[in-house]
This record gives structure tokens, sequence and C-alpha cells, in this order.
């Protein structure tokens, strides 16, 4: 008998931005499992050439709606270094605030509206409402609680129009972050028990031996800054590096079923992990009280191996996120002045890596003698992690063969959308293909 | 631009208008708002079915659809395809934001060449399949409706779904951002400080945040209705600022907009150095 069984699925939902996976079965081995990138490219890294150093943050919003201020962040500290301006702790500290903004409703949305209905059984958040009315509810508000920190702050929630090289160019009044105060507050309580949920949710088995990869500051929970810190895997030795050396320790490559570039750990191009999981198994001694607390009590083992749990780090972000703002918001004394340190264009290069709500965001870039750009490069989280959801999807195959078609695309879908691939910073198009062929049928 | 359709809506037990989305070349920021608009969206859920919105929801109903809402610029053959199809499935066709509005920032590209591009991005540019230009859904298929911005306003795109359910004309500003900013109180960045400012060319509906953030607009929500871009950069420069910035300033998140695109043309074309290429 020879067989071949193949099929297309609509593309993948549920997700930021829209991709591919392309699967081909020959008896019980797997002969490719891929994770395709359809972008049509849009070039950001040529289109920044020639631009004001100003206007950089501007454009760089532009690649991603979801986490628009991991791109201004990154772009504005490695463009501070480029100047070889420094700005003052008041400046870092709303910065951070900006920050807990974007984790709080890029982490809200994904854990409501686009992960929680694979655990409950939804084809939607929506549609999840009609019997988790509360749920959806508080997510909704949580999005909202972050959005209001981006506007505060930011002044938009959706590419902040606020943040500039150098620091902000209003500083936001006093009255309204302490303003933000009550709203944090219902929000720590509120992702507290939503820890409790998402902590009982049933998980699909896998154990991956992931190499870990984050920012790591010696005080803080990473998001604006820090050391790049590896926990090493089978293939590779942990690693501590200033941001700086990044280049030497990991390459993007080019792949021909993906518009994205993958990044990969050097010396042996192996794939790594990056984003909520991977900075909880590497910085959760740096969770402020009352998320590390609620971390050791939700039964997470250590370090997590399974992809799946990424719901419960996300949700142990959250709480810190809104114990973070918590914090800068009581202790801001008044509007900060300046909020803005003055800079000269000059000639020079700089790098900087933040923590997106996805994962670590790189950005480097050289300037002219006139002070524009003269080279960009950025490596997005998505591109980072992309080898690794093919790692997994390879390892979670065999135990979804037994499956028919529609079930086995579901789970892989799902072990996909746990990793919130923000495919917008990378990608456009993503359908499901199978081919399965019996092992006389090369 | 045509006007929507006042067709009734006047029979009671009519079938919900049917909703779909679709995404093209874009930073989803726009799908985002309508997604942040959930919680009004719920409410209208009684009077508006969300039948493809593949970034909230697995499930998809068939077409024909009431009302189709197009994030994203074209940039692939693909892209031209599906939104011919796309086209045919919608009664109603909404561009919302400005990659699909105007080709959006991707569109900056449109003044180089494309194989540049590539191997600037990519070390095997031949496996990319990308069109020399990011254009505009309007350049392709007709569109009957237009939400400006990057992103758009969450509130425009609920009068906008309001309108569809209630089969009337959205109401929605087409005047320039500086009478926002004269609404709100905020100083004139471009008078009082020589800051070059497209408040006086932009289309209003940000609430002219910018300005009241000590800062110049740069042209989010695209050109208003029969602007005068000559006059107005040609204040900028009698202030004394540079034509190569006030070129960057027009060629920017709407920069392949019909107006703002032939004024940093223009600029370019008169400036030092003379005409480079022209899309």
């Amino acid at each position: 008998m020879t067989e071949t069984r193949r099929f297309t699925v609509k593309p993948l939902s549920r997700v930021e931005g829209e991709g591919a996976l392309r699967v081909r079965v020959q008896g019980d081995a797997i002969e490719i499992a891929e994770f395709n990138i359809y972008e049509p490219p849009r070039f950001f890294e040529r289109l920044l050439v020639g631009r004001e150093v100003h206007e950089v943050p501007d454009i760089t919003a532009r690649i991603c709606g979801i986490c628009p201020v991991a791109y201004q962040m990154s772009s504005c500290q490695a463009l501070e270094k480029a100047l070889g301006i420094e700005v003052t702790p008041e400046i870092r500290l709303l910065r951070r605030l900006l920050y807990c903004g974007e984790w709080i409703q890029s982490h809200a949305l994904h854990v409501h509206l686009l992960h929680a209905p694979d655990f409950l059984g939804f084809e939607s958040g929506l549609a999840m409402a009609a019997t988790h009315p509360q749920l959806v509810e508080n997510g909704l508000r949580l999005k909202a609680l972050g959005n209001r920190l981006l506007e505060v702050v930011g002044g938009r929630a959706v590419h902040p129009i606020n943040v500039t090289v150098g620091g902000f160019y209003k500083a936001p009044a006093a009255s309204a972050i302490r303003g933000l105060l009550p709203e944090l507050a219902w929000g720590l309580d509120t992702c507290l028990s939503l820890l409790e949920t998402v902590a009982r949710f049933e998980v699909p088995q896998l154990d991956v031996p992931y190499e870990s990869v984050a920012l790591q500051h010696e005080r803080e929970y990473p998001m604006n800054e820090g050391q790049i810190l590896s926990s090493g895997s089978e293939h590779t030795a942990p690693l501590r590096i200033e941001v700086e050396e990044f280049s030497r320790h990991f390459a993007e490559r080019q792949v021909p079923h993906s518009t994205a570039l993958h990044s990969l750990r050097l010396p042996n191009e192996t794939a790594y992990l990056t984003g909520p999981i991977a900075r909880m198994n590497l910085c959760r001694d740096q969770l402020p009280a009352r998320a590390a607390a609620a971390a050791e009590a939700c039964g997470l083992e250590w370090p997590i191996r399974n992809p799946y749990r990424s719901i419960v780090a996300r949700v142990v972000e959250m709480v810190a996120a809104c114990e973070i703002a918590s914090g800068i918001v009581r202790e801001a004394a008044g509007e900060i002045s300046p909020c803005r340190v003055a800079y000269q264009p000059r000639a020079g290069s700089g790098c900087h890596a933040t923590e997106a709500p996805r994962g670590l965001l790189y950005h480097r870039y050289r300037l002219d003698d006139q002070g524009l750009v003269a080279e960009a490069t950025i490596i997005p989280p998505t591109s980072q992690n992309q080898a690794q959801v093919e790692e997994d999807l390879r390892g979670l195959l065999p135990s979804v063969l037994a499956f028919d078609d529609a079930e086995a695309t579901r789970r892989c879908e799902m072990l996909i959308r746990s990793y919130d691939p923000c495919i917008s910073c990378a990608t456009h198009f993503l359908t499901l293909s199978v081919e399965r062929c019996t092992p006389d049928r090369a | 631009m045509s006007t929507m359709s006042t067709e009734s809506t006047e029979k009671p037990q009519q079938a919900k208008p049917k909703l779909a989305v679709y995404k093209f070349a874009s930073c989803d920021g726009c799908q985002l708002q309508l997604l942040d608009a959930c919680g009004k969206l719920m409410q209208l859920a009684d009077r508006v079915e969300i039948a493809h919105f593949l970034e909230a929801s697995s499930r998809v109903e068939p077409g024909p659809y009431d009302l189709g809402l197009v994030e994203g610029s074209i940039s692939t053959t693909e892209d031209i395809e599906r939104i011919h199809a796309i086209r045919k499935e919608c009664r109603f066709l909404v561009t919302i934001g400005a990659c699909a509005t105007s080709g959006g920032i991707q569109a900056l590209r449109n003044w180089g060449q494309i194989d540049d591009f590539l191997s600037a991005v990519y070390a095997s540019p031949e496996t990319i399949s990308s069109l020399e230009k990011s254009t505009p859904i309007a350049d392709h298929v007709p569109v009957d409706f237009e939400l400006r911005g990057c992103p758009i306003d969450p509130g425009q795109l609920l009068e906008l779904i309001t309108s569809v359910v209630l089969g009337r004309r959205p109401k929605l500003p087409s005047q320039s951002v500086c009478v926002e900013c004269k609404s709100r109180g905020t100083v004139c960045v471009a008078v009082a400080r020589g800051v070059p400012c497209l408040g006086p060319v932009t289309q209003a509906g940000c609430g002219a945040i910018c300005p009241a953030h000590d800062r110049e607009c740069f042209g989010c929500y695209g050109p208003a209705e029969a602007v005068n871009l000559v006059s107005l950069t040609s204040f900028y420069e009698q202030q004394g600022a540079p034509r190569d910035q006030l070129t960057r300033l027009v060629r920017g998140i709407n920069g392949y907009a019909q107006a703002f695109r032939e004024e940093s043309n223009r600029l370019e074309a008169t400036a030092d150095g003379g005409a480079k290429g022209r899309p």
C-alpha cells in the first residue's frame, strides 16, 4: 500500500500576524518540521538609513503594533550609546514604568484572548466570554490598565509619541502618574488570582532541555538593561556577556522557507529560547517580592522545560510588572525635570538589547558624520525563537501523529501559540500543511 | 473615496452584518485597536457578527461579508491576487490605517531600488518574493472608505462599524490637526518654537497629541483635504529649516500619500544635488 496524506489548514489563528507550518512525516519519522514565515519583507533596517536620530524610535515602533515600546527602548538606548550620552536616573525609571505598561497589555492580550481559549476549549476569547465572563472582563481591564500606563507616560497606547532619544518629549504630570496607583493595586490582586487559575490549566506533556537566553540585571527583573545570560545546553557552555559581544556568540542565518532570519547560538548554530520562560529560568531571583512568592507557590518546576507553561510565566511577569510599576509610581516625587538629555549629532556606533514581552530584542546602529543613520541591525525575539519552535515541533509530532489531522494541527498550533510569536515583527502568512508518506513512498 | 451606502436597515429581523478582517504587510497595530475595542464590540455583538478575524478567533465563517476591514499594504504578487478575491467577497471594503491607505512606512522603499533593499537585509535575496513598491489597497481595487491613522483611533473604528450597522455615513473629522490643537489650547510648536510641524496639513483624528507633548506632528493621519504643502514648507524654510530635513519630515509614515509624495519629490528635486529617484 502506498499512501500520501496531505492537507492544508487555514492560516494559524490567534497569533499576532500570520505564518505557516509545514510538516512531512515518513512512517513514524519526522522528515520536515518547518515554521514558515512568509513575511512580505518590510526592510526596516534599510528604511532607517539616511534618517535622523530623533526619527528612529518613531519608525522602529512601526515594526510591531503589539510591542512598539520594546523597539523604541532598544533603539533609543543603542543610539544614546552611539551619541555618548547617558540619561538621568529619573528618566530611566520612567522608561521602566513605560515598559511595565507594554508587558501588562501584551501579556494580558495573549493570556486572555489568544492563549487561554486553547486550555479552556474555545475558538476565541470572545466565545469564551459566554461561560467565563469574569476572566474575559478582567483580561480586557488588565489590557486597558497597560494601555493607560502607555498613554500616561508614552502619550498613546499603540505607537507612543512621547518617547525620544535622550528621554521623553514631555514629563508626564505627577498627578497623572499617581492616579495610576489604585488600578495598579487592582491589577496586582487580579493577576495573583489569575495566576492560580492558569497554574491549574492542564498542559500537554513536552520536556525540552532549553538553552535559555535573557538579559540579567543585578538588582532588577530585566526590562531595559542588563548583561546577556545563557543557561548553556548540551551543545553550548553557559554564557555571561555584555550586549556589545552579542554578535560574537549569536548569528542570523537565512533559511529557504522563511523571510524571517533565524538567529542561532554559535559556535554550533543551535536553537535557543528567549522570552518569559527563559527570563524566569534565569532571573527569578530578581523578581519583586510578591511575584517571587507567587512563582514559588504556583507549582512551577525549575527550570521550566515545558513550552505550554509559558502562560504561567507570563502571568507571573504580569504580577511583577504591576508590582514594579506600583513601586515606581509610589516613589515618583513630582514631575521629572529635565525629562530629556540633549545631544549633538555626530558619528558613532552603539548597540543595545532590551526584553520585549516575547524576549530579547537587539538593535545596533552606526551613525555617519552628519549624525544620520548609516547602518541598522535589528534582531527581534521571534527570529530568535523560530529555530526553537521547530525543535519543539519535532519533539511534539511523534505524540500527535496518532490523532486525526484536525486534532494534530490544533496541537501544533497550540504549541506555536505558546511562544506568542509576534509574526508581524517578522512575518505574514501561516498555513499548516502535513504530508504523511508511508515508508515505501519516498 | 466613494460614499457609504445608506441602504435601509429598517427590517427588524434582518440578519446581523458580517464583519471580516484581513491583514497584509503591517505591524498589526490597527487590528490591535479592534481587539482593544473588544469590550465595546461585545456590546455590539448582537448587532454585528465577527465572521473572519484570524488574530482573534480560530472560527472562520464563509463569505460573502458585509464589511471587510483591510490592514496592511500590497507588497507581493500573492497580495494582489488576494486583495482582488477579498474585494469580491466584501460588500463594503474599508482600509484601516496608514499601510492600507497610503502604503505605510514600508513604502519608503518606493524611493529606492528593491534589489538594494533586498540585499541589505538578506544574504540570498533571490529566494525572497517582493514587489518593487509597497502600495495602498486603492491602487489595486476600489475602496469604499478609508480610516486614517498610524494607528487608527479605536473610537473612529467603532463609529465606522456602528455606521455600517445603522446604514448611515460615519461621522469622522476631515479638518486638520491644527484645529484639534486650537481646541485643546495647545501652544503652537511651529509658531512659538519654530519647530517644523505637519499639523496644518495632516488630517485630524489623533487629538493633536504630538504638539500637546511639545513635539511636531509627523503626519500619522496623512494629508487632509485641499492642503497647501508648498506654502507650509516654504514658511519653514524661511524660518531656517534645512530642505533635507523637511523632505524627511514629509516623507514619513504617510510619505507615499499623494500630497506628501509630490511635496517630498518637489523638495528633493529643487534641493542641492538635484532630483533623485521619483516613484
